[in-house]
């Protein structure tokens, strides 16, 4: 028996019995860590202060906060376009003209009727002047009748015959008053129909309403254009800002005047400094956006109008404020809370939150702080579930 | 009493391992096959139990966003919100397409979600969630992307702020996850010569582009290039509130088709993946019918190579029953050692595979008592030949 004993112990054996052992700890080993029975791998962070500085990003295309649109105020031909798109314009200057067509011609036949008016006017005056003659004559042959009517010199019928006289130069007097009146308005709307005309003709040059750069030429010469169809666009280049589209749901605290970076698709490294210059009453209903301008403070030297830019605004923020990694924020039977690995398992806790940032959010109420939660899980937790801190990502 | 088959596999140790090894591997192609079949079914559920949406809302007589294209108004939402019991609404836009890092282009299923409403990705591994409403991206990992990383999809680029796990398409391809107006862009945007192309197509038509009506050109090119569709709406329900109902309320009111989270995972399981689920299935049945004859020949031949000593044994008196425990003991042995390391075997390589291999515990559990059943009744047969040797073989040798 015993040599039975010793050969039961030989090399073999030996290696046979560590082999089995090591199979078997490599077979827990991996059921435990690999298998559908290992515990979910979680990773940890602790409540911890700090200061939140949220912000609220949007995108939106580069605009003139005015834009100037410059055409005709009636239909007519281009004839002349002055100005190209990048050109700079001063206020009043000239940028193209309409052909006129008949425009002079007209006012010339304005201003012929004009003359005529006057020299019909000199007319009337004249006509004025005799029959004033007239009645003078007339007035003194009644007073020379009556005269010597009261010395029975002449017969009562004379004198009758005189005063009619009288009568009818008045009148004529009258009439002659009333033409050289008439003679004088139409002298007015002689004129008034030529300054029409002169007017139109200053109508036909395109002028600029402002100081600015010419955005673009939409006609060239030669083209007839329609009323309120535009030749030139113009845009104040010191009045560039960002039209930017912000999420209505996190477009709640934003405010004139809060500051923002603008980076433009050409530069997306390039943070240019701005501020909410106006947050438009209309916001766009079907994309739920607000649309919140931004203007560049100070503005760049080179701006491309309908560019994208990214804008980023930063809202007011909270200090040393208790928060938890946004990572962490879990639901669960519509309430927000946190997960927590409590002896080994998971555990769900309802949490307030507040403030938002991208990478930590405010707790309001229901942790307090250096407790520690579940951030990061290799699986979808549920209560109870066996969890193992480990790192979940190695690289 | 010595117990023969302990003394036999003494004897034979190292083919007996080597045979039992054999089997193992045997055994884990069968578990690993189990376990392609699960994972397909798995990758078809998966992005249904992340969502966690109670009623999917579809285009009106689809199957959905997965298993046939459908087109809804985004703002159909509105409308869904206002139904009694339902407590969140959300939007999603799903499409398959490339995207690329780092020079190399590789399929994703980008899905489209508004933060904070079902859809979006249930946990992360690293990272943090979308803050932004536009141009960030929450990633698989599967995917080989990392937090930082910059994949280009259409023309902008998206930063990867988070990755998540298990979260694939029914195809099996990783998804990422994108704003939904990104997404709705993605969905619908041209290239730009197409764009260019449709513009001067559009200018060159006059019944669009007539003199003397300014403003009508630009509208129809506005309309032609701005999306206001998703894939669905996925709603979460009230607690106690019957998502039948709301789903035949849906189709029946507002004429679109609703599906209940059972509905879609038939047509997921049942629609989208059957075939290829049919063609595993039917693999592992005679994968699993091959292993179980294989088990029974080597235990049979393993048998029939001992003729000589079981010849010895019955010649020195060993009673038959004795002979019989052995052989199947042995079997049993043999079928022990060969599950433990084809289970171990496929626990090992399991996660090698390109898509998702889950081994259920229950699974095990069956091949476990199927090898067992298998190895007894391959041991009958061999006790049988046993029981028939002619004691006189062992002098005839």
């Amino acid at each position: 028996m015993k040599r039975r004993a010793v050969s039961f112990i030989n090399r073999r054996n030996l290696f046979l019995a560590i082999g089995l052992l090591a199979f078997v700890a490599a077979f827990v080993w991996l059921l435990a860590t690999r298998g559908p029975l290992a515990p979910v791998g979680v990773e940890q962070a602790a409540v911890t202060r700090a200061d939140l500085h949220p912000g609220v990003y949007g995108i939106g295309t580069v605009e003139a906060q005015h834009a100037y649109s410059v055409g005709p105020i009636q239909a007519g031909r281009l004839l002349r376009v002055m100005v190209d798109q990048g050109d700079r314009v001063e206020a009043g200057q000239v940028l193209a003209e309409i052909d006129p067509v008949d425009l002079r011609q007209r006012a010339d036949a304005a201003m012929s009727a004009a003359a005529r008016a006057r020299q019909a006017a000199a007319a009337a005056q004249a006509q004025v002047g005799e029959a004033d003659s007239r009645t003078r004559l007339a007035q003194a042959n009644l007073a020379r009748y009556q005269a010597l009517y009261r010395q029975n010199f002449v017969a009562r019928e004379m004198v009758d015959s005189r005063m009619h006289e009288a009568a009818a130069a008045d009148a004529a007097l009258a009439a002659a008053h009333a033409n050289a009146a008439a003679a004088q308005r139409e002298i007015g709307r002689a004129d008034a129909e030529r300054q029409g005309v002169d007017q139109l003709r200053n109508s036909l040059t395109l002028l600029s309403p402002i100081t600015g750069v010419v955005t673009a030429r939409e006609a060239e010469p030669g083209t007839t254009v329609v009323a309120g169809q535009a030749v030139l666009r113009l845009a104040d280049p010191a009045r560039l800002w960002v039209r930017a589209r912000v999420d209505q749901a996190r477009a709640q605290t934003i405010r004139v005047g809060q500051a923002a970076d603008i980076a433009m698709r050409s530069a997306p490294d390039v943070a240019l400094p701005g501020k909410v210059a106006r947050i438009e009453l209309q916001s766009d209903a079907v994309t739920e956006e607000r649309i919140v301008d931004v203007a560049f403070d100070p503005v760049p030297d080179r701006l491309y109008l309908g560019e994208l830019a990214e804008v980023t605004l930063h809202l007011p923020g909270t200090r040393n404020a208790l928060t938890v990694p946004s990572a962490a924020i879990g639901l669960r039977n519509d309430r927000t809370g946190v997960w927590q690995a409590v002896d080994g398992r998971a555990r769900f806790k309802p949490v307030q939150f507040g403030v938002q940032t991208a990478d930590r959010v405010q707790v309001v109420s229901g942790l307090a702080e250096g407790e520690r939660i579940i951030v990061y899980s290799a699986r979808q937790l549920d209560a109870g579930m066996r969890v193992r801190e480990q790192q979940l990502m190695a690289r | 009493m010595i117990n023969l088959a302990g003394r036999d596999i003494v004897h034979h140790l190292k083919s007996y391992l080597l045979t039992g090894l054999g089997l193992g591997l045997l055994i884990g192609v069968t578990l690993t096959m189990a376990g392609v079949y699960r994972g397909m079914v798995d990758d078809a559920k998966v992005l249904l139990r992340a969502v966690d949406a109670d009623v999917w809302v579809v285009q009106q007589d689809t199957l959905g966003p997965f298993a046939e294209p459908s087109s809804v108004p985004d703002d159909l939402y509105r409308a869904l919100l206002g139904l009694p019991g339902v407590a969140q609404a959300g939007n999603v836009a799903y499409l398959t397409m490339q995207v690329s890092h780092a020079g190399q282009s590789q399929r994703v299923m980008v899905a489209g979600f508004e933060p904070g409403k079902p859809g979006g990705p249930a946990f992360l591994v690293a990272g943090r969630p979308i803050a932004r409403a536009h141009y960030e991206a929450v990633a698989d990992a599967r995917t080989g992307l990392w937090v930082g990383d910059v994949v280009r999809i259409r023309r902008n680029d998206y930063t990867v702020v988070g990755l998540t796990r298990r979260m694939v398409s029914s195809n099996g391809d990783p998804m990422l996850f994108i704003p939904l107006k990104d997404a709705q862009e993605a969905q619908f945007l041209k290239d730009n010569d197409a764009i260019v192309e449709d513009r001067r197509r559009l200018a060159a038509n006059p019944a669009i582009n007539r003199p003397g009506q300014l403003g009508v050109l630009e509208a129809v090119q506005t309309i032609q290039t701005s999306s206001h569709k998703v894939n669905a709406v996925l709603l979460r329900l009230q607690h106690g509130t019957d998502a039948r109902a709301v789903a035949n309320t849906i189709a029946r009111w507002q004429r679109f088709t609703a599906y209940t989270r059972d509905d879609m995972e038939e047509i997921l399981v049942a629609k989208l993946i059957a075939t290829a689920a049919k063609q595993i299935g039917l693999f592992l049945v005679i994968l699993a019918v091959v292993s179980a004859a294989i088990v029974a020949f080597i235990i049979y031949t393993m048998t029939l190579g001992k003729i000589k000593e079981i010849a010895v044994l019955k010649l020195i008196g060993t009673k038959n029953r004795t002979i019989a425990a052995m052989i199947m003991q042995e079997a049993l042995g043999l079928g022990i050692i060969g599950f433990l390391v084809g289970k171990f075997a496929a626990t090992l390589w399991a996660p090698a595979f390109p898509k998702y291999v889950l081994l259920e515990t229950g699974d095990a559990g069956r091949a476990f008592v199927l090898t067992l059943v298998v190895c007894a009744l391959a041991s009958v047969l061999a006790i049988r030949a046993a029981l028939r040797i002619d004691p006189a073989e062992a002098i005839g040798g």
